[in-house]
């Protein structure tokens, strides 16, 4: 039953790791139990992609991804024919004079077809978890070709027919919002927005992934960088900035953040991705940020 | 039965709220419930119907609040306060300015599906080819302010309507033919040349297009626009709707983000959104707090090194100059150009001598006249030559 299925799933992703909110583990379970697509929007940093590796590890399946990219097309995400090597066998077949029918029927079989990520991931024996990372990013004609595979889990091939899915993968896609999604492919989607985890969950988060690290200094650091997600910031931190610097203070030996103001100030790099943004933050802001530290 | 009555009550709730959830949502939720061995909680229904209702981000902020207002008769129900779709009475308070502005353009003004040049032609009475034609070079020139009837004034919409959409440009990143390029494109040339016995002898290329311009404009819609504001409107409207990567927002006092009401496909609904929008349109004008606003909301996911950013006001502004100036400047960090269109630029000697105007110069990257339809067509040109 789902109600089951989501504090089972949500235990199951701690265990690797993956300390994922209710509704986040609620939304996997449901995707898995109507088999549709579930798509994760949310802030860059809060962990959207580690979702997809996370739920294949769980779930001991493939996992099969599809960065998307502007100019995205067909021929690289569905299928393409390797046209190299159909070249050089209707050389070969010239040189051994075969007889062409058998040629043709030969050149558009499936030793010459390259699957890409989407045929890939609809033609395996075991269900894989499908995830099309930061589908905003491809143009608006490839999510057509989206929603066909997605809603059929079925691939049309002209020279050898229609692929129907012979196990249907989990598909999660995610988007960081930097273009509007078709209302089309919402509506087959289930659909999860992730925040920035409150301070509790950060702390478990890092010490779950960084286990020697001092509880006090982890403590103080997630709630230097939730105050710093507070400021103004063009790029704001994400999880995986909190663990870089986290194991920079590590390793630069600071124990205690206002020890050393200097070496916490030089730091922020790992924080702090853009030139106005380290420059906004100077020490004053720093000490102050650190003022709310308890 | 109740609770498949109740179901179907709530999806339809959502759905007046905004919410783009349909049967085939309320079939889903149905076959899951039955499948259930016992009743859930009303935590576990909530998490339950979240992600399979939702469809957006706003979607996902409101859900719990709409919950609480149907199940638990919590809250503030929201669907009371929106007429049911279908039934929407027009405001009777709503601004003048808003009056006509989608007055007759009913489906075929819809982005996408009034295409053809043929289609524009249908709003408002067409007399004779020749007459309209050259009515219509008048008008592009004529100050908008001496638009004095209703005629001249709506055939003035459907000409910046036609004019955003010519402007529109919707290139996208994927690959194209092309006469010479950096990729083969190994597909179409074996398919050209299997006549010469599948010898790669015509060789086609396919080379990646300019990346498309953003567009974002902010529309000053105060008292002292009001001449203008309903024609920028119908522009802002046109360019919205068939410019996908574009925003709009207006501002007064305070600014509102309108582009999804501008893309709104039903008129009806658009016109009640947009008025709900606009209240206290029409009076004074705090141009850098708009900015602010705009720079502290928005900025961060509307703009990108490809934005241009278009201003339209006049400039006069009841906020100290220094202010806009530094607003502005913040703007011009993050946007690729930043052009302020001004309506008085157009009249025969002006100097742009108000104080905020002055103090905004430096921040703005071209300073243009938008008096009339000419000096709006003219700034596709600036856009192109990013």
């Amino acid at each position: 039953m789902v109600e089951a299925d989501h504090r089972d799933l949500g235990r199951r992703l701690a265990e690797v790791g993956y300390l994922a909110e209710e509704s986040l583990a609620m939304a996997v379970a449901l995707a898995r139990r109507l088999e549709r697509p579930l798509l994760l929007e949310g802030a860059p940093g809060v962990g959207k992609t580690e979702v997809a590796k996370a739920v294949a590890e769980v779930l001991a399946a493939r996992l099969i991804r599809l960065q998307c990219y502007e100019g995205l097309d067909a021929n690289a995400a569905i299928y393409e024919w390797d046209y190299r090597r159909q070249l050089l066998a209707i050389r070969l077949q010239e040189a051994e004079g075969r007889p062409r029918a058998e040629l043709e029927q030969q050149l558009f079989s499936e030793t010459f077809l390259l699957r890409r990520p989407l045929l890939e991931a609809i033609s395996q024996e075991v269900p894989p978890v499908l995830l099309i990372d930061e589908i905003d990013r491809a143009d608006e004609e490839f999510e057509a070709y989206l929603l066909e595979v997605l809603s059929d889990f079925q691939v049309t091939i002209p020279e050898i027919g229609t692929i129907s899915a012979t196990s249907r993968p989990l598909v999660i896609l995610t988007s960081n919002g930097s273009r509007a999604l078709s209302d089309a492919l919402r509506r087959r989607c289930l659909y999860a927005y992730l925040d920035y985890p409150d301070e509790t969950r950060e702390v478990a988060i890092i010490a779950a992934r960084l286990p020697d690290i001092d509880r006090t200094l982890c403590r103080q650091a997630v709630q230097f960088v939730q105050a710093l997600r507070a400021e103004d910031l063009e790029k704001t931190p994400g999880i995986a900035e909190t663990l870089d610097w986290v194991r920079a203070l590590f390793a630069l030996g600071i124990g205690d953040l206002a020890q050393d103001p200097e070496a916490l100030q030089a730091s922020l790099l790992c924080l702090l991705k853009t030139e106005p943004d380290i420059k906004a933050t100077t020490p004053e802001v720093t000490a102050r940020l650190l003022g709310r530290v308890a | 039965m109740n609770a498949v009555r109740q179901i179907a009550g709530f999806v339809g709730h959502l759905r007046l709220n905004g919410f783009t959830a349909g049967p085939g949502e309320a079939i889903a939720i149905g076959e899951i419930l039955l499948q259930g061995e016992r009743p859930l909680s009303i935590h576990e229904a909530r998490l339950l119907l979240k992600p399979l209702l939702a469809g957006n981000h706003e979607d996902w902020i409101r859900f719990d609040e709409l919950f609480d207002a149907y199940w638990l008769g919590r809250g503030i129900k929201l669907a009371e306060r929106q007429p049911a779709q279908g039934q929407v009475t027009v405001d009777d308070r709503r601004p003048l300015i808003w009056e006509r502005h989608f007055a007759g353009d009913g489906s075929q003004d819809l982005p996408g599906t009034g295409d053809g040049p043929e289609n524009w032609e249908d709003s408002g009475p067409a007399p004779a080819g020749r007459t309209l034609a050259s009515r219509r070079e008048r008008l592009l020139g004529t100050d908008l302010r001496r638009l004095r009837s209703p005629e001249e004034l709506a055939e003035a919409e459907a000409a910046a309507l036609r004019l955003a959409r010519a402007m529109r440009y919707r290139l996208s990143r994927r690959q194209r033919m092309a006469r010479r390029g950096s990729v083969l494109d190994l597909r179409r040339t074996l398919r050209r040349n299997l006549s010469k016995g599948g010898e790669p002898f015509d060789l086609l290329w396919r080379r990646r297009p300019d990346r498309p311009v953003r567009l974002v404009v902010l529309l000053d819609v105060s008292g002292s626009m009001e001449p203008y504001s309903r024609t920028f409107l119908t522009f802002l409207k046109g360019l919205v709707g068939a410019w996908r990567e574009s925003d709009a927002y207006i501002f007064h006092t305070r600014l509102v983000r309108v582009t999804q009401a501008m893309r709104d496909g039903d008129p009806l609904r658009a016109l009640t959104r947009l008025s709900l929008m606009a209240k206290g349109m029409g009076g004074g004008t705090r141009i850098a707090e708009a900015l602010r606003h705009f720079n502290e909301s928005y900025a961060k996911s509307a703009l990108n090194a490809r934005t241009v950013v278009v201003i339209v006001s006049d400039g006069y502004d009841s906020d100290p100059p220094e202010a806009l100036g530094t607003e502005l400047a913040r703007l011009k960090r993050r946007a690729r150009r930043v052009v302020w269109l001004n309506p008085l630029a157009g009249w025969p000697g002006y100097e742009p001598v108000a104080r905020g105007m002055a103090a905004a110069l430096p921040h703005v990257d071209l300073f243009a006249p938008a008096h009339s339809l000419a000096s709006l067509g003219a700034l596709e040109s600036e856009l192109a030559a990013l």
